[in-house]
């Protein structure tokens, strides 16, 4: 019997709630791939950074918010990956998945970030995972032709700008969420063929 | 409701656009992975919330004005890529947002519906919007909280906030870049509780290159 002080939520907040989540839970988070123009999220990112320029020109600032961007989807993106992994596994091996399993020692994630979930995110593998040989606890991903950044140029003014601040946010939020405490920046160095070609430094902390 | 509106309306012409739209989006895009695009959009207009202190009306506008942007230099994409004519009417220009835009983009074709009578009105219907996905936005504030004093700052999302507000934006841009100012609306969105989500378009005149004044 609930009482008026019940805990429980009462019946019209359930189905008030119901209208927007039931929608949301009754869809199969494992569709076939559904995809969307590459220019689509570019021009988004474009615009993004365009606000951001017209509050502040300090190129810290703005990668510092790129950053934060990036860094929100990576908490969310290592559940959704594990998630459809356990799935896919789950179909071939009679409910008992075989496969899968928590990725707990530093390098095998590290390489898991720089080929599977490189993968799904942007439809290739990286172009290296790297150790600093001066540092044991600093890591490199590079990237000779980062898919966010091929199309954006920033201005002479913001030239030194990197926009993969966004994807190294990713990285450091999907290597939080597996409890590596660490910061991620991303560094342009260019060569010839590879105008972008990125750097992602992970720092790991002690 | 919608549904007599299209049936009516299945000429040749549909047709062809929808061929052109399936044959852009197969060969002349690169694509990329739908959960990543909605995860941007969604930690931008988050953060843009929380920049705004949750006032919704700032947030609908700064949505809105982002998209204009985005549409006004996104139509030089559209025209170099699909190569299409100027249209004749504005029931074509409709046709060729739903069947070439938004396919080329973002890979739907939102139902076209609701034509006003003088033909300077249309409804757009999306079964499905990438923007969206998987998106729930907070219900209105339960009575304990709204006794708080202190919980005004907060607005109310489910009410206030037009989540994919960007794309009337990036259409008014879009379509003003083509000499058609337009006003460009939501009407209804699932986030809200709604049953269907759809915007509405308005023409409100055909711009002309102004001349200037002396100048013959």
């Amino acid at each position: 019997m609930p009482s008026p002080t019940s805990p429980l939520p009462s019946p019209g907040t359930l189905r008030r709630n119901q209208n927007a989540t039931s929608l949301i839970y009754d869809k199969n988070i494992y569709r076939n791939n559904k995809n969307v123009s590459l220019s689509s999220l570019q021009f988004l990112i474009m615009e993004i950074v365009s606000q951001y320029m017209k509050n502040t020109n300090n190129i810290l600032k703005i990668e510092r918010k790129l950053n934060n961007l990036g860094y929100s989807i990576g908490l969310k993106y290592l559940n959704l990956i594990s998630t459809k992994n356990n799935f896919i596994n789950n179909i071939t091996s009679n409910g008992k998945s075989n496969t899968s399993h928590r990725i707990t020692k530093l390098i095998d994630f590290l390489h898991f970030i720089s080929n599977d979930i490189w993968l799904s995110l942007f439809n290739k593998s990286s172009n290296g995972l790297e150790k600093s040989s001066d540092n044991e606890f600093q890591f490199m991903i590079i990237d000779n032709n980062p898919i966010i950044s091929s199309f954006l140029s920033p201005t002479q003014e913001y030239n030194s700008l990197s926009i993969e601040s966004f994807t190294a946010g990713i990285i450091e939020g999907i290597l939080d969420t597996a409890y590596f405490q660490c910061e991620v920046s991303a560094h342009r160095v260019p060569i010839v063929n590879y105008p972008n070609k990125t750097i992602y430094l992970i720092n790991l902390k002690q | 409701m919608s549904k007599s509106v299209k049936s009516t309306k299945v000429k040749g012409g549909d047709k062809r656009l929808e061929q052109i739209g399936d044959d852009i989006w197969k060969n002349r895009t690169t694509k990329i992975n739908n959960e990543l695009f909605t995860m941007t959009y969604g930690s931008i207009v988050g953060q843009i919330c929380r920049e705004e202190n949750y006032n919704y009306n700032k947030v609908n506008e700064i949505l809105f004005n982002m998209g204009y942007n985005i549409g006004n230099r996104l139509i030089e994409e559209f025209l170099s890529i699909s190569l299409i004519e100027r249209c004749n009417n504005f029931k074509e220009t409709a046709e060729v947002i739903s069947k070439i835009g938004f396919r080329m983009f973002l890979n739907i074709s939102p139902i076209i519906s609701n034509w006003s009578i003088d033909e300077q009105t249309f409804q757009l219907t999306f079964e499905e919007n990438p923007l969206a996905e998987f998106v729930e936005l907070p219900d209105e504030y339960d009575e304990e909280e709204e006794n708080n004093s202190s919980s005004n700052i907060k607005g109310n999302a489910r009410g206030e906030l037009w989540y994919s507000n960007i794309l009337c934006g990036v259409l008014k841009g879009c379509l003003e870049m083509v000499q058609l100012e337009c006003e460009v609306w939501f009407v209804s969105d699932v986030l809200r509780g709604d049953d269907n989500t759809s915007i509405k378009v308005k023409l409100i005149s055909i711009l002309r290159d102004e001349i200037p004044v002396g100048d013959d």
